[in-house]
């Protein structure tokens, strides 16, 4: 389909028309930041943002999330057996999500659901219930890294459609089945509006400062970088929270614990990090990542070898800087990575 | 598509203390719907999560073959709350089996070559099935000799004690069990596992090994089997490490970038040389 | 301030190249604005990356206890008021003994509150602040501004008793005065105004947005329990979901942990990725055992804390 424009004077038209049609949710401002929200005034979304504080995988991946339910009794008939959560009922729209994160959710794809066995019904449940309806950004942040990430400021990986804020009007790209009937009945783009499109797209490339090396972090040896000499050194600050693990947009590790009030019972899964100490400590006392540098290594490792080796090369981080803002010491994952590529 | 975090509804058949310490505990598994038992369909080396409702889920190698029919045989070590609340359960009671997870001993593989077993402990579980697998009328021709080395500290801390008489009994297998030291009513092997397997010095020559045990065991043990001439990628491992999903997604298990649960639980020596020993 | 960072330099390189010491823990400039980082120096080379200013807001105390014996023998520590007063209560808990650290004093002029700064410039990214001065330069894209730092200083700053360091082995700069004004028995008072009920819609709403990823614990030094109360499971204290009950749960218990034992250096609530003002519950904690003993932690090494001492008399009245 070829690429559409939307006058701003009709967005809120064309927003109640989504918010009819889907639970919609969008970036908003609170308490100074932006943080994803259901979007119940359409002209309460924001336009002109960086990113929002926390990554959207909330959406699809929820902090804690009931997977099954079961009678907590013995009582022979439906007691302990375990019943399935139902999946989502109702389409949702995620409005404005930057490319970045909608690239992160493409990256989970290819670990949430790999085959038969390995599939995982809560996360390929809410994937395609949910559309996603990306803003190119226009005005990238000092932290951000993502042209690094085989990802970029206007990238389409992962969306259903693609907006260019271009002033008075927004570029709208449909890029799947789901884009395109979102984009029905709109006018098509002149050959002028795609220029400014790409206008925007070369210049954010451009405002993009940080650059972080995966050349040789992808074809070293992987025993050569778990062994290297740099870890000792990156772990010292580090306080092993859960900060870098839980803003992350593809950071995806989980537990899952019962848990029972009375009769009821639940499975439930949370947000677990590999940062934790108790994260791979066996029942006999035994821990395999016991220390600090092995659980700090683990995560760059993790993220930019094994992943990368397991998943065609797909790399496990997308550029989107929040770890690098958030992290209570300053452990600066460009630096990080840059030292591994070394 | 089915769910597959949800286990399949299991009545608990019959249990068995099998240790003199009491701290391990066999339980004989039947699936409430027979559906479920058709698509349970496992080789030996693959391992399941067992669920107790309300209590959590442990990942236990399967114990029985299925040669044995459509029970299920874990033989479960108390150490955490699942495990504790599962020795308190009596015959009878409901719970849940999720898999067949991970991946299998590489059976098709050693078809025509000499089977080495080297057991020690509590890790000789997963080693029964494999035994009764293939000393299986349908099964023993495809394999030469077949070598069963299996140690513990006592005679009173062996498991399957009827089964591994049979093999014994059955001329199919060289069958050798040690016990660390000298007992009272124990007239078989003494000496630690690795000593015995010095002992019993089988060749590399068309051979596969298959190694199950504590670290400590694997520390002694690999030396002889490296002086024996056995090169890594005739020797296969079982790894344990923590898990939770058990099927390759909550990233708590990996070994590098292979996942115990999905790559694992069955790897080569040859492969783990070139992993970091995160297990 | 930066006459006091060239100090430490000087007094780092003179220990590490004279051996005194093994390393030299303070801080060097981050990446990002406002946010310097805890930086382990072991070189006279390393040491000219040290640094001090109005953005070093961890808790560095909270470094020396992370050390395995035999990790590292001696280090020294740059540390102003809040953060020598944990070295005391890390020697007094015997986590640590007094011949292991080596502490370069200094006295704070107070640390900024990047939240606050970031609060004047709502959605708007800053991609630099200097010092000059008294006053801090916002620098973003489209804008540049002048901001008292005076305006913008952590909370438990403005309340601050003691800014110089309690305990030293060498001078880095001249105490300053002890005069930041703040009463710090107000900071707890908003809460003794609330019923039960209220108090508890207070708690919820204060630690609606928890996160669970434990940075406040992380980054106090008192919080060095082998297993915390958190992530015990044989029985498990607490659940590691998003009930509401749970939130609130750990932020009370880690706050009655500390009781006795906190000095409000504020590195919790620097930490905390999502702004939550932790410090209600240990501000209003510590207030009841200044009332209740007359304890303030961590001024000097000879008194005992309170809750770890019987005496016949101790108050009672709440028990009933």
């Amino acid at each position: 389909m070829a690429e559409k424009i939307l006058a701003k004077d009709k967005l809120g038209g064309f927003l109640e028309g989504l918010t009819s049609s889907y639970e919609v949710f969008a970036p908003q401002e609170s308490e100074g930041k932006a943080r994803w929200a259901r979007l119940e005034d359409p002209s309460g979304a924001l336009w002109e943002f960086s990113n929002t504080h926390l990554s959207p995988k909330d959406f699809f991946f929820p902090q804690s999330e009931c997977m099954m339910r079961f009678k907590n009794l013995q009582d022979g008939e439906e007691g302990m057996v375990m019943h399935s959560e139902p999946g989502l009922d109702n389409k949702r729209l995620l409005l404005n999500i930057r490319p970045c994160d909608a690239k992160a959710f493409q990256v989970l794809d290819l670990i949430f659901v790999q085959d038969e066995m390995t599939d995982d019904f809560y996360w390929r449940d809410k994937r395609e219930q949910t559309t996603l309806v990306g803003l190119g950004c226009s005005d990238p942040c000092p932290t951000c890294f993502c042209t690094s990430m085989n990802c970029g400021p206007h990238s389409t990986t992962g969306l259903d459609v693609l907006l260019v804020d271009l002033g008075d009007k927004l570029l709208v790209k449909a890029l799947t089945e789901k884009g395109e009937a979102l984009a029905q009945g709109l006018e098509d783009a002149s050959p002028d509006d795609l220029a400014a499109a790409e206008a925007q797209r070369k210049s954010s490339e451009e405002q993009i400062e940080s650059t972080v090396g995966m050349d040789q972090v992808l074809s070293r040896d992987m025993m050569e970088l778990y062994d290297a000499g740099h870890w000792s050194r990156v772990q010292e600050s580090c306080l092993n929270c859960g900060t870098c693990t839980y803003c992350c947009p593809t950071c995806h590790c989980f537990d899952i614990q019962d848990e029972t009030q009375g009769e009821d019972g639940r499975r439930v899964r949370n947000w677990d990090s590999c940062m934790s100490w108790l994260f791979t400590m066996h029942g006999t006392g035994h821990n395999p990542r016991g220390t600090k540098l092995d659980r700090v290594r683990q995560r760059f490792m993790h993220k930019f070898k094994y992943i990368p080796a397991k998943r065609g090369g797909e790399i496990g981080c997308v550029g989107c800087g929040r770890c690098v803002q958030l992290c209570p010491v300053n452990i600066d994952v460009r630096r990080v990575v840059n030292d591994m590529n070394a | 598509m089915r769910n597959t975090y949800i286990p399949y509804p299991v009545r608990i058949k019959q249990t068995r203390v099998e240790t003199e310490d009491k701290m391990l505990k066999s339980f004989l598994l039947e699936f409430l719907n027979d559906s479920d038992a058709e698509a349970f369909a496992y080789t030996p080396g693959q391992f399941a999560e067992l669920s107790v409702s309300g209590y959590g889920e442990i990942p236990i190698g399967i114990a029985s073959s299925p040669t044995e029919g459509n029970d299920l045989l874990f033989t479960v070590n108390k150490v955490g709350s699942v495990t504790n609340k599962l020795h308190t359960m009596s015959e009878g009671d409901i719970m849940g089996v999720r898999g067949p997870l991970g991946n299998s001993y590489p059976l098709k593989d050693m078809e025509g070559k000499n089977v080495v077993i080297v057991a020690g402990g509590f890790a000789v579980t997963t080693l029964r099935s494999t035994m009764n697998w293939l000393l299986h009328p349908d099964h023993r021709d495809k394999y030469g000799d077949i070598t069963f080395i299996y140690g513990a500290r006592t005679p009173g801390m062996l498991l399957y004690t009827e089964e591994w008489t049979e093999w014994q009994n059955s001329g199919q297998a060289n069958v050798n069990v040690t016990i660390d030291r000298e007992a009272q009513g124990w007239d078989g092997l003494v000496g630690f596992v690795p000593t015995v397997t010095e002992q019993v010095a089988p060749k590399p020559d068309n051979a596969v090994a298959l190694i199950c045990g504590p670290p400590v065991m694997i520390r002694f043990t690999q030396p002889v089997f490296d002086k024996l001439g056995w090169q890594p990628e005739q020797i296969v491992m079982s790894l344990e490490n923590r898990m939770k999903c058990g099927i390759g997604i909550c990233g708590r298990c990996n070994v590098g970038p292979e996942y115990v649960c999905k790559d694992g639980p069955v790897f080569t020596k040859a492969q783990l040389d070139k992993l970091p020993k995160e297990y | 301030m930066e006459a006091i960072a060239q100090k430490i330099r000087e007094a780092a390189a003179k220990l590490l190249s004279e051996g005194a010491v093994d390393c030299v823990i303070g801080y060097a400039k981050g990446t990002v604005p406002m946010r310097d980082y805890p930086y382990f120096a072991y070189t006279p080379e390393e040491a000219q990356n040290l640094t001090w200013s109005p953005f070093c807001t961890n808790n560095l105390a909270n470094f020396l206890i992370r050390r395995t014996a035999g990790e590292v023998g001696k280090v020294a520590i740059v540390a102003q008021g809040c953060v020598s007063r944990s070295i005391v209560g890390l020697i007094k808990e015997n986590q640590i003994t007094r011949e292991q650290v080596y502490i370069l004093g200094v006295p704070s002029h107070g640390m900024v509150d990047r939240r606050k700064v970031e609060a004047r410039f709502p959605l708007k990214t800053i991609t630099e602040v200097l010092v000059d001065g008294e006053d801090l330069i916002v620098k973003g894209k489209g804008f540049e501004e002048r901001i008292p730092q005076k305006e913008v200083r952590r909370s438990n700053c403005y309340t601050c008793v003691q800014r110089n360091p309690v305990i030293v082995d060498e001078v880095v700069a001249e105490d300053g005065p002890n005069d930041w004004g703040g009463n710090i028995d107000a900071v707890a008072a908003p809460w003794e105004k609330l019923e039960p009920l209220q108090r508890w819609a207070a708690f919820e709403e204060t630690v609606k947005d928890c996160i669970r990823c434990y940075a406040c614990r992380d980054a106090c030094p008192l919080c060095y329990c082998h297993v915390c109360f958190v992530d015990e499971s044989q029985p498990q204290w607490c659940g590691k979901g998003q009930d509401e009950a749970d939130v609130a749960t750990f932020h009370i218990l880690r706050a009655f942990h500390c009781a006795g034992r906190c000095t409000d250096c504020g590195a919790c609530e620097s930490a905390c990725p999502m702004g939550i003002k932790v410090r209600r519950f240990t501000s209003k904690i510590e207030k009841d055992v200044r009332q209740l003993y007359d304890y303030t932690p961590g001024l000097d090494l000879e008194s005992t804390p309170p809750l770890s001492v019987y005496r016949p008399n101790d108050p009672q009245e709440f028990i009933k």
